[in-house]
């Protein structure tokens, strides 16, 4: 049976969850309970570590379209890091990378929101 | 690129409409893909599009219809020089007329969600076909050709 799990990690005024395994229309649903969970906490910085994530369909990216405007009228964003070469090409394939923020390690995807905190 | 009209191998899978069928599918395809030598990132591509497929036949295909006669079949057809995968189901179909290559940035401004699996498989596949027949038979034909093999 193909895992998808997520793991949530509270940086100072970051959430980072850490996704998994295989993100389809199967696991979609798990994903985005975790992120409106986020959202009903009030962190809107949220940072999704894909360093672990083997498979992505476009039901996995609709949840990063489903929630990227809530969380940007709140003043955050939602920030994406270390996806594999065979995950990105599926976020780039469909346009991503001029919507939403990529990074290659978690530790940028931090200090870019830490420094939009200073301005 | 004319295709012979040799007949292939084929390979079927019938399933139950339920998300959790996804992981099988995907397996299944990717299985004879790997077999008949096409290299990880074409087998990635094939998986995923009839991944695609599939969820929008799961999601969408028979909405509102109660009769238990529900199911998707993925055939799969070997030849020499190509894969070419049928999605097939017997719900309400839709018009492939309707299906635009969306302009991405506009659409991802709009935030709007779902119809990007059909673009994808698009972008994914060599051909992709539809022949619906609401009710009785609509199926989806992806093919992917096989580089370095003379047609």
């Amino acid at each position: 049976m193909e895992k998808f799990e997520v793991f949530r990690k509270d940086a100072e005024k970051v959430s980072i969850l850490n996704i998994q395994g295989y993100l389809d229309a199967h696991t979609a649903p798990d994903f985005e309970s975790h992120l409106q969970k986020l959202i009903k906490e009030n962190n809107f910085n949220i940072i999704v570590n894909l360093d672990g994530l083997q498979y992505i369909s476009s039901a996995g990216l609709g949840v990063f379209m489903g929630v990227i405007e809530d969380i940007r009228n709140n003043g955050g964003d939602l920030k994406i890091c270390c996806a594999a070469p065979k995950v990105f090409k599926v976020f780039d394939l469909l346009g991503f990378p001029s919507l939403y923020e990529f990074y290659d390690s978690e530790d940028k995807a931090i200090q870019k929101f830490n420094k939009g905190k200073k301005a | 690129m004319a295709e012979k009209k040799r007949t292939g191998k084929k390979f079927n899978l019938k399933l139950p409409l339920e998300t959790a069928n996804l992981e099988i599918i995907r397996d299944f395809v990717s299985r004879i893909a790997q077999n008949m030598g096409f290299s990880d990132e074409n087998i990635h591509r094939i998986e995923l599009a009839v991944d695609e497929a599939s969820t929008n036949v799961i999601k969408h295909a028979y909405k509102g219809n109660r009769s238990n006669r529900k199911f998707l079949t993925i055939e799969v057809t070997v030849y020499q020089n190509r894969i070419e995968i049928d999605v097939i189901d017997r719900g309400q179909g839709f018009d492939p007329k309707e299906i635009k290559t969306p302009e991405m940035d506009e659409y991802l401004k709009k935030m709007k969600r779902g119809g990007l699996g059909l673009y994808l498989i698009k972008t994914l596949m060599d051909k992709v076909d539809y022949t619906i027949k609401p009710g009785v038979r609509n199926r989806v034909r992806m093919v992917k050709f096989k580089p370095n093999v003379q047609t």
